[in-house]
């Protein structure tokens, strides 16, 4: 009987000495979805990956993979996940096609059988077969370390901040190869700490300092931003912030991007506002209202 | 099987695209040998030395004769009694034989076996001890030819083994002890522990091959390499340091076989407590290779050691095979000779190879 | 050099055997601006940032930087600028207080003004508790806050930031940014590579660059309009995607 979910994590909770680095997650990623963990670095998000990878034992909860349970079962597990660590994990002095030679015969696999299966991503470094790892740039690095991964068609495919470093191009055309890759079944669990990517996801859990501080989708994540949300720009943005910080009805100011993003009280006036700033000498002051981003929403959640 | 040859494939590609460590790995052995065999020699050939001698009778002549006429020294003149200190200080000289007034007297005295003074004296300069210490055995026996020399007490000392007492076979084995432990346990760990660094340990792990497999995988490589590595060693020691090897070769290659498989299970054992490539080299450096050097008996006998010493000496699997090695190398004798220790060294191959499966894990932690 | 301008380069090219990792770059920064240096990965924007803070030479072309030549004064502009790395600025296994005091030490500042200035980063930092913390036992955005802060202590007119805020959460991210603010009001010059797109429309200027040359340079506003995008994520893709040497 094929489990209903890929992955089920029960109170999951892992200590390094006095340091707890995950604390009582419980989630689960459904069987074809590709599923987002959004947070900054120390999150716990590599912990996570690495248990349920079943590189580390638990210490409090449980969870299953593919129905296996990553502590009893974990050889099960191991058959039938692919796993990139965040670490660069190819072999640098080895060539395109000595890696991968490598992986297949690691998962028991020939290359030649599974060409088909990678060759919508590997016909895009085939090219470079005979190129040092090393020397291959970040974005086609991953494409490799993906078909790696890849190569012995696994169930689950786990992917710790796979664009961590790397461009907004080859960010955006890694996200691609995800969608085309859920086309075919797979299970994706995949980590980053860019929150623009979120909204590539199915479904997205915001984690911060070991903890999950929402699990949804992107656009039901949003919509948990209830407080009205203006944006605010103008010339001197400094100056706007630490203007609009004192300013009477604003909750909270951030920088976001091209404006800034104010948090205001009930009641507030955005044409008062931006006439008190006018006033004040800021030229070309807009207050406009805006709809909360995923970023706006992990701030929230974070200080709360 | 396949996939294992594709494993050992893939460690022997990381050690051929590592070119300069390769070269090193394959000359190290080579020019250790001939630094040892001839550079560094604790042999001392040529000792300079002045002669006084107030009364130059014909039995002081023929001595100084025979002296001039013997490899070993080089007479450079006599001089009078206050020139020593300035001659040895200056360095021209390595020594000074200082002739009594009555020699000829003094040397039929002890002759007939009735001695109350020497009839002669060694002044040497002892700023290198080592030196001056060979030196002085050098003189002594060039003395008691003619019995000046405490004839009636000086044991007849012959010396077996290394008749000409050449240094340079002494290093053979404690090079072979060395070189091994420093490809193999040394290597393998760095390799090992490289896959840590870089994180691919990690997708090693999470793969449905038992890493052990892995593991066995990088070292038959550096099995080979040391194969080669004690090939060329033993061809170097028969034909450029003209080592005799009468003994078992037989059992010489298959007793460093057992010692490069210990040196491997070593570098697995290094690997399970280290995580990171230094810490690796650190760990082989310090605790392989100091002790090996200082402890083995490569330079230092054994048995001149203190007591403490000695007991360490015993858990330092190098000195087991050193002394091996001298017995079947230059001792001439057969394997039966060194049944001792070759169950040493089992013994510690087996512990090693036990503790290091135990302690590497298939998870992280 | 006008006064009002820190950094100004001319045709600087650098090359590595036959390939031109920086070609031919021509550009100013004024006085006191946030100017964004950015570009896809292996564009060259490492390769450009090295030349100009004088830890390697230009292969030709001519710049200056806090009005020391590139060329033949790589030494003054390594005393005259400031510079942190997301890989590497402070030492984990001192606390706080010692990772201040040793660049104190490096940039010459004399016992009062070293601990004036300790004492004033703290308090600006909320660190004054943190001040016998080992560096390693910071969160890494804390961290990332005392690494600008020590870089900017000798009062640099010019700090370049690689990558500052890479794996800093969304809340430490914006207060990083609000130092760099404050540090331009009061005069310093910030010049900043990122891969937070967001973080490009902080910038008073930004330069974009493709396979080693400088395909693009204004103010955010400005490139977005110029290139009918509605932000500076969409104007990087523009240019980044025709880009050769990505692959």
């Amino acid at each position: 009987m094929i489990p209903q979910n890929a992955i089920e994590v029960r109170g999951l909770t892992k200590r390094y000495g006095t340091l707890t680095a995950l604390e009582q997650i419980t989630f689960e990623v459904r069987r074809g979805e590709l599923f987002g963990l959004i947070g900054p670095d120390g999150a716990g998000k590599t912990t996570l990956f690495r248990l349920l990878a079943t590189l580390l034992d638990p210490d409090e909860g449980g969870a299953t993979v593919d129905g296996f349970d990553i502590v009893t079962q974990y050889r099960e597990i191991r058959r039938r996940v692919g796993y990139m660590p965040g670490r660069f994990s190819l072999y640098p002095d080895l060539s395109v096609a000595e890696n991968l030679d490598f992986f297949a015969a690691l998962f028991g696999v020939k290359v030649r059988e599974a060409y088909d299966w990678i060759a919508p991503i590997y016909r895009q470094i085939e090219p470079f077969r005979k190129r040092r790892a090393g020397k291959l740039s970040g974005g086609m690095k991953q494409k490799l370390a993906l078909c790696c991964a890849l190569i012995h068609r696994p169930s689950v495919l786990f992917l710790d901040e796979p664009t961590t470093g790397v461009d907004a191009v080859s960010r955006g055309e890694f996200w691609d190869m995800l969608s085309d890759l859920k086309q075919k079944g797979i299970s994706i669990l995949v980590s980053t700490p860019y929150m623009d990517e979120a909204c590539r996801c199915d479904r997205i859990a915001l984690c911060n300092n070991g903890h999950l501080l929402g699990v949804d989708t992107p656009a039901g994540i949003v919509s948990r931003f209830d407080a009205p949300l203006y944006a605010l720009s103008g010339d001197d943005m400094y100056g706007l912030l630490l203007e609009a910080r004192r300013a009477e009805g604003v909750k909270e100011c951030y920088p976001f991007g091209a404006a800034h993003h104010l948090v205001v009280a009930e009641g507030f006036d955005a044409r008062a506002f931006e006439r008190q700033l006018r006033q004040r000498g800021f030229g070309s002051v807009t207050v406009e209202p805006v709809p909360a981003g995923i970023e706006d929403v992990f701030m929230k959640l974070m200080q709360q | 099987m396949s996939g294992f040859l594709h494993f050992v494939k893939k460690e022997t590609l990381h050690i051929l695209r590592d070119r300069r460590t390769m070269l090193v790995v394959l000359l190290m052995p080579v020019v250790q040998v001939l630094l040892f065999g001839f550079a560094i020699s604790t042999e001392v050939n040529n000792i300079e030395f002045f002669a006084v001698a107030p009364n130059r009778t014909e039995a002081v002549r023929q001595q100084v004769e025979r002296m001039r006429v013997n490899p070993y020294f080089t007479f450079k003149g006599y001089i009078d009694q206050s020139r020593i200190d300035r001659v040895l200080r200056s360095g021209q000289a390595a020594a000074v034989v200082v002739f009594t007034d009555d020699y000829d007297r003094l040397v039929e005295q002890a002759a007939a076996g009735a001695v109350d003074e020497a009839a002669v004296q060694f002044i040497l300069d002892a700023s290198n001890p080592n030196n001056a210490g060979t030196g002085l055995v050098y003189l002594q026996r060039a003395f008691q030819t003619d019995g000046s020399v405490t004839a009636d007490s000086a044991p007849a000392v012959r010396i077996l083994y290394n008749p000409q007492m050449k240094s340079s076979y002494n290093f053979v084995p404690g090079l072979m002890g060395l070189v091994f432990i420093l490809i193999c346990a040394m290597m393998t760990s760095v390799s090992i522990v490289r896959e840590k660094e870089s994180g691919s340990m990690e997708v090693l792990l999470v793969s449905p091959v038992r890493p052990i497999w892995i593991i066995s995988a990088k070292m038959i490589p550096y099995f080979l390499l040391s194969c080669l590595n004690l090939t060329v060693i033993l061809l170097l020691a028969r034909y450029v340091l003209g080592v005799p090897m009468t003994g078992s070769v037989a059992g010489l290659v298959g007793l460093s076989l057992l010692y490069l498989l210990l040196s491997l299970a070593l570098g697995l054992f290094i690997s399970t407590v280290s995580h990171t490539q230094v810490v690796a080299i650190l760990i082989s450096g310090m605790l392989l290779m100091l002790p090996v050097i200082m402890l083995s008996g490569m330079l230092f006998p054994v048995e001149n050691m203190p007591g403490i010493l000695q007991a360490v000496s015993c858990v330092i699997p190098a000195r087991w095979y050193i002394e091996a090695v001298r017995k079947l190398m230059i001792g001439g004798q057969s394997f039966p000779a060194v049944w001792q220790e070759s169950v040493i060294l089992l013994a510690m191959t087996v512990v090693l190879v036990g503790v290091a499966l135990k302690k590497f894990n298939d998870k992280l932690e | 050099m006008s006064d009002d301008i820190i950094i100004s380069v001319h045709d600087l090219c650098k090359c590595f055997g036959s390939f031109t990792a920086v070609d031919h770059i021509t550009f100013e920064v004024r006085r006191g601006e946030i100017f964004g240096f950015l570009g896809a990965n292996g564009a060259g924007k490492t390769t450009a940032m090295r030349m100009l803070c004088g830890l390697s030479y230009p292969t030709s072309g001519s710049g200056q930087v806090a009005g020391f030549d590139v060329v033949t004064q790589g030494e003054q502009i390594k005393r005259h600028i400031g510079y942190m790395s997301q890989k590497f600025s402070l030492y984990d296994d001192l606390t706080v207080r010692e990772n201040i005091r040793l660049y104190a030490g490096i940039y010459g500042l004399d016992r009062y003004e070293t601990l004036r200035r300790t004492v004033a980063v703290l308090n600006r930092l909320h660190f004054r508790s943190e001040a016998d913390t080992l560096v390693g036992a910071l969160p890494l955005g804390w961290k990332q806050k005392l690494a600008f802060s020590v870089a900017t202590l000798h009062r640099p007119e010019v700090v370049f930031l690689d990558e500052p805020t890479g794996g800093v959460d969304p809340v430490t991210r914006r207060q990083f940014w609000e130092m760099i603010y404050e540090a331009a009001a009061g005069g310093t010059t910030v010049f900043v590579t990122t891969h937070y797109m967001d973080e490009a429309e902080y910038c008073s200027r930004v330069s974009i660059m493709v396979d080693g040359k400088i395909e693009a340079l204004g103010a955010p506003a400005e490139l977005k309009s110029k290139f009918g995008a509605g932000s500076m994520d969409e104007v990087f893709r523009i240019l980044a995607r025709g880009a050769k040497r990505r692959e």
